[in-house]
C-alpha cells in the first residue's frame, strides 16, 4: 500500500476510571471513505472510546491523530471544529428547541460573527445566518419523508424516538465533519426502521462523502454496512477484519457467550 | 450466527416517543380553545414587530393620561425593573446560569454614574460618556467575577455570586475610607450615607429632569435593549446560549465553547444591569447601599420567573405584575378591586365543570345575603360596622357582615380561613365544592374587616405572594414561557 495515511488513528490509547481499566492499549485506524463498525458486549468500552476521541475524556496514555495531527488535550468543541462529529447513544438533543434550531445551533463553530454584529445586522452576520439556515434545511432534507418540512418548527421533544435518532445524525452532519461517529444509531428501532438506518448509513457515505465509525449491536446492520469490523471486550481489541472473519472468531463468540452465561446465572 | 449475536430489545421498553405519545403531546398544545386560545395563537404567530407595538402603544399613551405620581410608581419604576429583568433574563433565562449577585452590577452602574456625575466628587460628566462608563465598569466586573466562576456549575456558581453580591454591599458601606495605594484616603462611595446629589442626565444640551422626561428616556433605553437582545437571541450566539441551557455537554461536543459562552452571557447581563443602574442613580439623584440588597434581587427574579425565563415579552408582563400589584394595593379602594378580581378569576378558572361553578358562585352569594338578612333582623351589631370607602366596598356591604368591633372576630376569621383552605386540600369532588363556599365567605370577611385596612403594610406582600403561588400553579413555565419538557 502506498503511503495513504489514515484519517483517524489511535495509537496505544488507554483509559481507566479509578481502578477500572476501560480501554487498554488500543490501536485503531479509520481510512478516508471507510465505514468501520465497533462491536462488543455491554460495558466493553465502546462509548468510552467515542468519549476519548471527541475529547470528553482525556486518554491516560496514547496518541490520537486526525490527519496526522494530535487531537489529545483539545476541548470537545475544538475536536468538533477539526472535523469529528458524533451522535449520542442516550440521545442528547436540545429538546426544548425546534428541530430546525437544533441543526442551526451546532453550526456555531463554523461561523464567526459576534453578538455585536448580530445586533447591528452587519453584512457578515446576515450572510452567515442565511447560510446556517440553508445548511440546516439541506441536512434535514437528507432524511426525506421522515423529517419533512412541517416538523422542522416543532420542538425536538415532540419527535418520535426514531426521528430523534435521525435528528441526532442531521445535527452531527451540520457541523460538516470529515468523520462521523455514530453510537448505536439503530438502538430502540423496529425492524423496518433498522433496515432504513442501514440504507441511510450507506447513503451517508455515497452521497454525503463521510467517513464513518459506528458502534452497533444489531448484527444485521453491522453486516450490511461495514468495510471492516473491530471487536472490543473489556477495552481490549480482540478481533479485527471483515464481518465474516470477526463474527466467526472464537474469541468474539466467547466474549458474547461468556456474557450470556454470566447473565443467565 | 449473526442472529445469535443480536441482543434482543425488550419488547416492553418505555415507548415514550412513539407516535401515539407524540400525538397526545400535540393534542395538549392544541388544547387552548375559545378567546384565550385565539389570543395565544395570535400572539404566537404575530411577527416580533407587532408584538413590540402591543407594548409600545399603551406605554406611549400612559404618560398622557396619568398623574405625575402614578407615572413614577407604575411607569418609571416598572420600566426600570423590566430593564433589570432583561439583563437577568440573559444570564438566567437564555444561558441558564444562576446568578445571585446580579444586583451588585446594578449597584456598580449607579455608583459609577454617581462618581463621575455628582456634587460629591465634583465631576459632572454628560450622560453619554457617563452611562457608557457605567456599562463598561459593570461589564468589566462581570468579567472579573465570571472568569474564575465560569467553570462552576449550578449551585456553586450561585454561592460564589451570592457572596459577591453581599461583598458589594459591604464594600459600598465602607468605601468612604479606602486608604491604600493608589487610593490614599479616597472616598469612593460615600459609605453608609451613599452618594447624594447625583446629577440628572445631560444629553446633548437636554437635561432630563421631570418624571415624564425620565419615563421617555427609560422607555427609549428599554426599547433599545429589548430590540438588541431580540436580534442576539435570533443569532448564533442566542441559539448557543439556549443549547447550553438545554444540555451543556451536548453543546460542548457540538462545537460550542461552553465556558466562553457562559462568560459572555454573564457579562451581557452585568452590562445591562449597569445601564439600568446609571439611569436609576440619576432618577434617585443618589445611590445608597440599602438599595442594592437581596430584596431587590428577589423582586427581579420573581419578574423573570413569573414572565417565563427566556421570554422577552414575559419580562414586561412580569414587571407590570410584580411592581404594579403591590402599588395598587396601597390604596384600599384599588385593593378592593384587586382582591375581588383575583378571587373571581381564581374561581372562574379553577372550578370545573359549570355545575360546580354555578354552585360555588350561587352558594357564596346566597350565603352572604342570607347572613346579612338574618343579622339585620336579629343581631344588628353584626352589620353595624362602617363599610370601607369606594363604590365596590359599598356594594359589598350588602353581602358581607360588618360587625361594629370587628378586629377580634376578623382575626379569628383569618385563622379560620387558613384552616379551611388546608381542609380544602384534603377534600375531593362535591365535598370540596361545598366547603369552598364558606371558605370564600370567611376569607372575604377577614379581608373586609381586617386586611383591607392594612394593605399599606405587610398584607400586600402576603397577597402578592399568594397571587404568585396561584399564577405559578396555573402556569409553572411562567406567563409567557413555553412548557419545558424533560425526557429521560
Ligand atoms: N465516567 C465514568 N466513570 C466511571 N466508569 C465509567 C465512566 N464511563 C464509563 N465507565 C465504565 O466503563 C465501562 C465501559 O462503559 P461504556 O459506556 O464505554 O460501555 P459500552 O461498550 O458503550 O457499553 P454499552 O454497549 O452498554 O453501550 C463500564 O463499566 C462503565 O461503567
Ligand atoms: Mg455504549
Amino acid at each position: 500500500m502506498a503511503a495513504t495515511q489514515p484519517l483517524l488513528a489511535l495509537r496505544g490509547v488507554s483509559k481507566s476510571f479509578g481502578g477500572l481499566t476501560v480501554i487498554s492499549d488500543l490501536d485503531l485506524h479509520v481510512d478516508e471513505g471507510e465505514i468501520v463498525s465497533v462491536i462488543g458486549p455491554n460495558g466493553a468500552g465502546k462509548t468510552t472510546l467515542f468519549n476519548i476521541i471527541t475529547g470528553v475524556y482525556r486518554p491516560d496514555e496514547g496518541e490520537i491523530l486526525l490527519e496526522e495531527q494530535s487531537i489529545v488535550g483539545l476541548d470537545p468543541h475544538q475536536v468538533t471544529n477539526r472535523g469529528v462529529a458524533r451522535t449520542f447513544q442516550t440521545l442528547r438533543l436540545f429538546l426544548n428547541m425546534s428541530v430546525r434550531e437544533n441543526v442551526m445551533a451546532v453550526q456555531y463553530g463554523r461561523t464567526k460573527s459576534s453578538p455585536f454584529e448580530a445586533m447591528l445586522r452587519l453584512p457578515r452576520a446576515r450572510r452567515e445566518e442565511r447560510e446556517i439556515r440553508q445548511r440546516a434545511e439541506e441536512k434535514l432534507s437528507f432524511f426525506g419523508q421522515r423529517l419533512v418540512g412541517y416538523r422542522w418548527d416543532q420542538p425536538a421533544y415532540s419527535l418520535s424516538y426514531a426521528n430523534r435518532r435521525r435528528l441526532e445524525i442531521a445535527r452531527a452532519m451540520a457541523t460538516e465533519p470529515r468523520i462521523l461517529l455514530l453510537d448505536e444509531p439503530a438502538a430502540g428501532m423496529n425492524p423496518a426502521e433498522t433496515q432504513e438506518i442501514t440504507e441511510l448509513i450507506g447513503k451517508l457515505r455515497e452521497e454525503g462523502r463521510y467517513t464513518i465509525l459506528v458502534i452497533e449491536h444489531d448484527m444485521h446492520v453491522v453486516e450490511g454496512i461495514s468495510d471492516r469490523v473491530v471487536a472490543l471486550d473489556h477495552g481490549v481489541k480482540i478481533a479485527e477484519g471483515s464481518f465474516d472473519a470477526v463474527a466467526t472468531d472464537p474469541r468474539v463468540i466467547e466474549a458474547y457467550l461468556g456474557l450470556r452465561k454470566a447473565e443467565t446465572k | 450466527m449473526a442472529d445469535e449475536l443480536t441482543p434482543q430489545v425488550p419488547p416492553d421498553q418505555p415507548r415514550i416517543g412513539v407516535d401515539e405519545w407524540v400525538a397526545s403531546v400535540e393534542g395538549k398544545r392544541e388544547r387552548y380553545r375559545g378567546p384565550v386560545g385565539w389570543l395565544r395563537r395570535g400572539w404566537d404567530t404575530a411577527p416580533a414587530g407587532a408584538r413590540l407595538l402591543a407594548f409600545v402603544i399603551p406605554a406611549a399613551i400612559f404618560p398622557l393620561v396619568t398623574t405625575e405620581g402614578n407615572l413614577f410608581r407604575y411607569g418609571l419604576i416598572t420600566l426600570l425593573y423590566a430593564l433589570l429583568g432583561l439583563g437577568l433574563n440573559v444570564t438566567v433565562g437564555f444561558a441558564g446560569l444562576l446568578d445571585l449577585g446580579y444586583i451588585a452590577f446594578f449597584g456598580f452602574g449607579a455608583y459609577t454614574y454617581g462618581y463621575v456625575a455628582s456634587v460629591h466628587t465634583g465631576h459632572h460628566w454628560p450622560a453619554v460618556p457617563a452611562i457608557l462608563l457605567a456599562i463598561a465598569v459593570a461589564a468589566l466586573i462581570g468579567f472579573i467575577v465570571g472568569f474564575p466562576s465560569r467553570r462552576l456549575v449550578g449551585d456553586y456558581l450561585a454561592i460564589v455570586t451570592l457572596f459577591f453580591g453581599q461583598a458589594f454591599v459591604v464594600f459600598v458601606n465602607n468605601g468612604d475610607r479606602i486608604n491604600f495605594w493608589p487610593f490614599n484616603r479616597t472616598d469612593l462611595t460615600g459609605g453608609a450615607n451613599g452618594l447624594d446629589n447625583i446629577d440628572p442626565l445631560k444629553l446633548f444640551g437636554w437635561t432630563v429632569n421631570t418624571t415624564k422626561e425620565y419615563y421617555w428616556f427609560t422607555l427609549g433605553a428599554f426599547l433599545l435593549v429589548i430590540i438588541l437582545l431580540y436580534l442576539v437571541s435570533e443569532s448564533r450566539t442566542g441559539r448557543a446560549w439556549k443549547a447550553l441551557r438545554e444540555d451543556p455537554l451536548a453543546a460542548e461536543v457540538m462545537s460550542m465553547p461552553v465556558n466562553r459562552l457562559k462568560l459572555m452571557a454573564f457579562v451581557f447581563g452585568a452590562a445591562i444591569a449597569g445601564f439600568a443602574g446609571a439611569i436609576y442613580g440619576s432618577v434617585q439623584t443618589g445611590a445608597f447601599p440599602g438599595d442594592f440588597d437581596v430584596g431587590l434581587l428577589i423582586t427581579i427574579y420573581a419578574i423573570v420567573i413569573l414572565g417565563g425565563a427566556g421570554s422577552l415579552a414575559g419580562v414586561i408582563v412580569g414587571a407590570l405584575v410584580v411592581n404594579g400589584v403591590p402599588e395598587l394595593l396601597r390604596d384600599p379602594n384599588q385593593a378592593e378591586w384587586v382582591f375581588y378580581t383575583a378571587l373571581v378569576l381564581l374561581v372562574l378558572t379553577k372550578v370545573r365543570p359549570w355545575q360546580k361553578l354555578v354552585t360555588v358562585v350561587g352558594g357564596t352569594l346566597a350565603l352572604g345575603f342570607a347572613l346579612v338578612a338574618i343579622a339585620d333582623a336579629w343581631f344588628p351589631r353584626w352589620t353595624a360596622g362602617e363599610p370601607n370607602t369606594g363604590k365596590l366596598a359599598h356594594w359589598v356591604s350588602h353581602w358581607m357582615l360588618l360587625p361594629s368591633h370587628a378586629t377580634q372576630i376578623a382575626n379569628w376569621a383569618y385563622a379560620l380561613t387558613i384552616a379551611l383552605i388546608l381542609v380544602l386540600t384534603l377534600l375531593r369532588g362535591w365535598w370540596r365544592t361545598i366547603v369552598m363556599i364558606p371558605t370564600i365567605y370567611v376569607g372575604a370577611f377577614a379581608w373586609e374587616n381586617l386586611l383591607v385596612e392594612q394593605t399599606v403594610g405587610a398584607t400586600r406582600f402576603l397577597l402578592l405572594g399568594a397571587l404568585l403561588v396561584v399564577l405559578m400553579n396555573a402556569r409553572p413555565q411562567g406567563l409567557f414561557g413555553t412548557a419545558r419538557v424533560e425526557i429521560v
